[in-house]
């Protein structure tokens, strides 16, 4: 008997699945998230889904976990204290921060900059230089380092970092330090540049490999004990974490490069909307996740997310790569307000979150939120008692959006839709940036939306975008954990690798892919993956020649065998597709990547019970709805009876536990054979 | 004669746009115009623009209102000076500031302007204009300091048809390229420019065809009254009636002449503001000349207040007729052609130092000190040893001033997105090594909010080859306000590979160097806002134990900090109390001293000779109207 196990661990709750390898056979379990150490709250998870399923816990081989240790640790600045060493004349650079000030002509006036992670009195310069070729121009002063290694250890410093001026091309000196360092500092983690991110460009390897020591004590702290726990438990289960570009690591990768777990979150939300959309035939997905405070979305295509080579926690960007997953700080908790001067309407980004939350909560808050906007237009019926427990008071929800109606001189309905279709608009806007701005028309893909507030939502997003069906998954809570179970172990090596196509000789070429199908593969093997189920791919980033971009290109070694001619010929028509133009000028490497990944687990999903087109088995009552500014009638659907084939007419509204469902007159849901409900416009 | 439009199909209508339409619609425009930086980041080619992002979007109505950008639309000025049609399809392309009425103003600037048609009529305009690395002319970098006409100062564009109906005129586009060091970048700059305007035409297409032409046309006519309306309360709050003036200088014109006044007037007549250049001084017979567009300038003081004083206003054009601006002919800021504007950098920055002196000194509360205003560069080119030309253009950074809000950053910029160039890139692809990249201690003006520091970069040349240096504020100082002390003036010291030193002037061209001399390039701090002995003690000590203040200039707070660098309380409460005591009252601003007294100090204290008073050069004659 074998199981895998999904965790996640949202703010409120830890969701846990629990699947059999062969049979697909599933269990869920819901307990409340544990902040101060969420490791309390997956254990008991973990029991509980055990004891449901009547299994022994050491019938699991494999414990899947998204977390969001590393990026809580950022946004709530309670990471180490960690101490940097640059090359001289470098002690700076994050001070400096590339002397880049946000907001516009005139931003300077009100930017207060925030504090650098490594403090600039924790940052040390080694006396040492390396040329932009490797070329050691100056040898390293380690004497002089001792000294000032120990000066740092004497001011309590619980990480360390090292980034030297080109240690891309040449990591040596790094490394002499980090000896010298582990000799005059024992037991102080310590993070070089050259191993976390070898790529071109100071700052950002700095901040990266800074952002790593930063958040590396509390989360090998967090996974060393999680592991062992789970040794304790479960014997020889095997811990992995999913990483933000949504592969898994072994729990030794991730306490060692943390700083690639940073969307380790919502990359389990994208990897279980892959999963849960190539099960119903729809391998193209606009994924979209609304909670209570922000939106995140992700373009998936073929059944893979794309990706990208940053990472942005609040206000930190570092290089690592991650599902490309935009966030607007648009959610039901948003607050709607009118500036006085240009009486505009604006939702969000503020956000009234949990306490005191939207005035309909009757926690204390008064101000008008999305949340509100929803129950005044009569779309959060009293029967729905979000989570279960709430309950939902409209006659405070109107209170609060009569606060904008005033302040616009309109009428209460007309405020709520107003604020519904702009904070609409602002997921629109994100869902653009991952689909027309990089190429892809939205209408070659459904939208899966998923978190508390997104069902609500999703049909008039769907209708903004052209994008069909907007599929509502059976259980939009839990597909975190479903991508946490369903996701394989992949592991990405990259170098660095500037030079024109007519300079790389061809077999350097082959050579160099081939050494980095080596790296993942050997990573692999620790991971017990063999190397039947092993498979490889190859992307080169490439510009022409003088450029800034990068544009990742599927490559494989034979590539070479032309003189790169129909290497060049995919990286133009990517360019054409992206900026509407090519050029005649050169073209350049100046990244390889190998990613070796074992073949994903063959779970098959559930199906529920199918029953005819006929859907009033599961109808509840009626409810009045405003739509597009006319009065409707809606009716109310259980989504738990709902049954397969089933054909929801709108206007509709569905409820569910953890989520509620609005299908907008004119449009159609159909329930398919594992529950998910597809929206269509009815023609 | 101005432009001639041809339209198919009948005018757009006016109609009635909801509030929320309208807000839909503003942040749509918003997302385009970020979107069109986007696009130009990721293709263009010099690091100029790639990397420093020294580039300006926008966005405008069909009567070239700007709806979303930064610097204010400059179409006007291109529309009444082209003697041509306005056709669908067609791309226009200008350089020459002079045909534009100083949309862009320098040569250097490439301006393309794209009228967006949906259906045969005018819908809106796409437009951005980026800095060009080279554009041939006497010097590599087009920016020579002692052009005195436009002439010398490179390739010079009118404005033309660069796509004549969708057909790109591409013996013209080869003509221009022709004329320039470094062609592929301009080709792949321009190719990218054109990108940007096309998605930003594209978006506005797509808005239009969602919520129709006559709505997208009276949602943009919209958005142009919300800002006046909130623009007028804010103008009536925040301007008095009474004068105010203020002014401020270009040290020197890189001929050996200056400081350069720029003084401006500005009192309120009823809902409309003046500015009034009068007492600005002639223009320079060299190249620092800034032809300033009066609506750009509009842009700029509207920005500021905005920032200032109410940062949720969305800013575009609809303000522009409850400001009224004047500038003299032949001055300074509104040269006669053929006067050579390529060093206009410097005047363009100072403005803002002018804007803040201007509007704040009315609301002290609100004044913000001196800031790094200007972008100083550095230009260094010759043949490698494989006979290769190399050419590298770079932008310098410093300190931002102290305001209301905070102290000012560290060696950052003033201008919106701008960026440095990776060190390790420009090592990569230069003959070159960075050896320092630090801020300067001590450098950004005293007060209780700091001015930032000034940046110090050392260029270890690794061929020989030759250098331009522009840069500015190393005679007059970044001043301070409301007691703060003003920051460090800027400098340039070249250490010759042979031992000896050299200050370098703060505006050169041809200066040759060797293999292996070091160039320590030194910007400028920001002023101090408010009185220092004001400041946090604490935060006195913690930028000490940054390297960011030497134990020496603590004094200038009246911190006395222990040896083990804390700070002793007691006996910074007593240097503080006999201080406060034994001052004379500040001032609002802090200059460093008269113009007289910099001057006589001058040779002692920065190693080069006082400028010359600037003659006022022999005008050309007015141009005649018939």
């Amino acid at each position: 008997m074998s199981y895998r196990l999904g965790v996640d661990v949202g703010g409120t709750f830890t969701d846990v699945l629990l699947v059999h390898e062969t049979s697909g056979a599933m269990h869920t379990a819901k307990v409340p998230s544990t902040p101060s150490d969420s490791s309390i709250g997956v254990l008991r998870g973990i029991e509980r889904v055990c004891a449901h399923a009547g299994i022994d816990p050491t019938d699991i081989s494999h414990v899947m976990h998204g977390t969001t240790v590393a990026t809580n640790t950022v946004l709530t600045g309670s990471g180490a204290r960690v101490g940097l060493v640059t090359t001289q004349g470098y002690r700076q650079v994050l001070q400096i921060a590339r002397s880049f000030v946000p907001g516009g002509l005139g931003g300077w006036v009100i930017y207060q900059k925030s504090e650098p992670m490594a403090p600039l009195e924790l940052t040390i310069e080694a006396d040492e230089r390396v040329g932009a070729r490797g070329d050691v121009v100056r040898p390293l002063d380690e004497a002089a380092l001792r000294v000032a290694l120990a000066n740092l250890r004497e001011q309590g410093v619980e990480a360390l970092t090292v980034c030297l001026i080109n240690a891309f091309a040449n990591g040596a000196h790094e490394q002499r330090v980090r000896e010298i360092a582990r000799e005059v500092m024992p037991g102080v983690p310590v993070s070089i540049s050259s191993d976390v991110i070898p790529e071109m460009q100071e700052y950002e390897r700095t901040v990266t490999t800074v952002a790593n020591s930063y958040v590396r004590p509390k989360v090998e702290t967090y996974v060393r004990n999680l592991e062992a726990e789970i040794g304790r438990r479960m014997g020889n289960a095997r811990l992995r974490i999913l990483r933000s570009d949504g592969g898994l690591a072994s729990s030794d990768a991730a306490a060692n490069y943390p700083v690639k777990l940073l969307m380790s979150g919502p990359a389990g939300g994208v990897s279980g909307a892959i999963w849960v959309g190539l099960n119903a035939g729809f391998p193209n997905l606009l994924t979209f996740d609304m909670g209570g405070t922000s939106t995140d979305v992700a373009l998936v295509q073929d059944g893979r997310a794309k990706l990208r080579r940053e990472t942005t926690v609040g206000d930190v960007t570092v290089r690592a790569s991650s599902i490309d997953v935009r966030t607007v700080g648009a959610g039901g908790g948003s607050i709607a307000h009118v500036p006085a001067l240009t009486r505009a309407l604006r939702v969000g980004p503020q956000s009234a979150g949990a306490e005191p939350g939207p005035a309909a909560y009757r926690k204390g808050g008064t101000l008008p939120t999305v949340t509100d906007a929803n129950v005044v237009l009569g779309y959060l019926p009293q029967v729905a008692r979000l989570g279960g427990d709430l309950e939902i008071d409209v006659g405070l929800a109107e209170a609060a959006v009569q606060l904008i109606a005033d302040a616009l001189g309109v009428s209460l309905p007309t405020a709520a839709e107003g604020i519904y279709n702009i904070v609409n608009e602002n997921m629109y806007g994100a869902l653009r940036l991952v689909s027309v701005e990089q190429g892809f028309d939205p209408r070659d893909f459904a939208l899966m939306a998923f978190g508390g507030a997104g069902p609500l939502h999703a049909n008039a997003l769907g209708r903004l975008l052209g994008a069909w069906p907007v599929i509502i998954p059976l259980g939009p809570g839990v597909l975190c954990a479903y991508g946490d179970a369903t996701t394989s172990v992949r592991e990405e090596s990259s170098r660095t690798y500037v030079r024109r196509f007519t300079e790389a000789d061809a077999d350097g070429f082959r050579a160099a892919l081939a050494e980095l199908a080596a790296a993942g593969a050997q990573a692999l093997d620790a991971e017990g993956v063999p190397r039947a189920e092993q498979r490889t791919g190859f992307e080169v980033d490439v510009r022409y020649h003088g450029q800034g971009l990068l544009l990742a290109v599927p490559a494989t070694p034979a590539d070479a065998d032309d003189g790169f001619r129909a290497l060049a010929a995919r990286f133009d028509a990517l360019h054409e597709q992206l900026f509407t133009f090519t050029l005649d000028t050169e073209h350049e490497f100046v990244n390889l990547r190998a990613v070796v990944e074992a073949q994903p687990p063959r779970i098959s999903a559930r199906r529920i019970d199918s029953g005819t087109a006929d859907a009033s088995a599961a109808l509840a009552g009626e409810q009045r709805v405003r739509i597009d500014g006319a009065p409707h009638t809606a009716r109310i659907y259980e989504r738990a009876k709902l049954r397969a084939g089933n054909r929801v007419a709108g206007p509709a509204i569905v409820t569910q536990m953890d989520t509620t469902t609005l299908i907008l007159p004119g449009h159609a849901g159909e329930v398919d054979a594992h529950g998910n409900i597809l929206i269509r416009p009815e023609v | 004669m101005p432009a001639r439009l041809i339209e198919t199909g009948q005018a757009l209508q006016r109609v009635p746009v909801d509030s929320i339409t309208l807000d839909i619609l503003e942040n749509a425009l918003k997302n385009a115009r970020f979107e069109m930086d986007a696009v130009l980041f990721r293709t263009a080619m010099s690091p100029g623009i790639r990397e420093q992002h020294d580039e300006f979007p926008l966005i405008a109505n069909r009567d070239g209102k700007m709806i979303v950008g930064q610097f204010g639309s400059f179409i006007h000025g291109f529309v009444d000076a082209y003697d041509g049609t306005i056709e669908d399809g067609d791309v226009f392309l200008t350089t020459d500031p002079y045909s534009c009425r100083g949309a862009i103003s320098h040569a250097n600037d490439w301006l393309v302007l794209l009228p967006v048609f949906k259906d045969g009529r005018l819908i809106a305009w796409g437009a951005m204009f980026g800095h060009m690395t080279d554009i041939g002319g006497k010097v590599p970098g087009s920016l020579p300091t002692d052009a005195r006409q436009i002439y010398e100062e490179g390739i010079v564009v009118p404005p033309v048809k660069i796509y004549r109906r969708g057909e790109l005129q591409d013996e013209l586009l080869k003509v221009i390229l022709h004329n320039c060091r470094l062609p592929h970048w301009n080709r792949s700059d321009f190719n990218a420019i054109v990108a940007a305007c096309r998605t930003a035409g594209r978006r506005c297409v797509e808005l239009s065809r969602r919520f129709g032409d006559d709505v997208f046309y009276s949602a943009m006519e919209d958005l142009l009254d919300r800002n006046r309306r909130a623009m007028h309360a804010l103008i009536q709050q925040s301007i008095p009636e009474r004068k105010q003036t203020f002014e401020d200088y270009i040290c020197d014109d890189g001929m050996g002449m200056g400081p350069y006044r720029i003084a401006c007037t500005m009192w309120r007549e009823g809902e409309k503001v003046i500015f009034d250049f009068a007492g600005t001084d002639p223009q320079s017979v060299g190249s620092i000349n800034f032809y300033l567009n009066e609506e750009m300038f509009k842009m700029f003081c509207g920005v500021f207040m905005i920032m200032v004083f109410d940062p949720q206003i969305m800013f575009n054009d609809g303000f522009y007729d409850l400001m009224e601006v004047r500038i003299p002919a032949g001055s300074l800021l509104k040269p006669r052609h053929p006067a050579a504007l390529s060093c206009r950098t410097h005047a363009l920055g100072r403005i803002f130092d002018v804007i803040s002196g201007l509007l704040g000194q009315g609301n002290p509360d609100f004044l913000c000190a001196a800031g790094f205003s200007d972008s100083p560069h550095l230009m260094y080119s010759g043949y490698d040893r494989n006979g290769e030309w190399f050419q590298l253009f770079q932008i310098g950074f410093g300190g931002i001033p102290g305001k209301p809000f905070g102290d000012g950053a560290d060696g950052h910029s003033l201008w919106p997105n701008f960026t440095n160039v990776p060190n390790e890139f420009l090592e990569a692809y230069f003959p070159l090594r960075i050896e320092t990249y630090e801020t300067i201690a001590d450098s950004g003006g005293a007060g209780r909010h700091r001015g930032g520091n000034a940046l110090r970069v050392a260029y270890r040349f690794l061929e020989p080859g030759e250098i331009s240096i522009h840069d500015d504020r190393w005679l007059t100082y970044p001043w301070g306000v409301n007691g703060g002390a003003p920051g460090r003036r800027s400098r340039k010291v070249l250490q010759r590979v042979d031992g000896s030193h050299e200050i370098l002037p703060s505006k050169c061209d041809r200066i040759r160097v060797q293999e292996h001399d070091l160039l320590l390039f030194e910007t400028w701090g920001g002023g101090g806002w408010g009185d220092p002995l004001a400041r946090e003690p604490e935060l006195v000590a913690r930028d000490v134990r940054r390297g960011l203040l030497t134990r020496e200039g603590a004094d200038a707070y009246g911190v006395v900090l222990a040896d083990d660098g804390h700070v002793d309380a007691a006996a910074t409460t007593a240097l503080r109390a006999a201080r406060t005591a034994s001052r004379p009252p500040a001032g609002v601003f802090a200059r460093g001293g008269s113009l007289d007294e910099l001057k006589a100090r001058c040779l002692l204290e920065t190693g080069l000779p006082p400028p010359l008073p600037p003659s006022a050069p022999r005008m050309p004659r007015p141009p005649r109207t018939s």
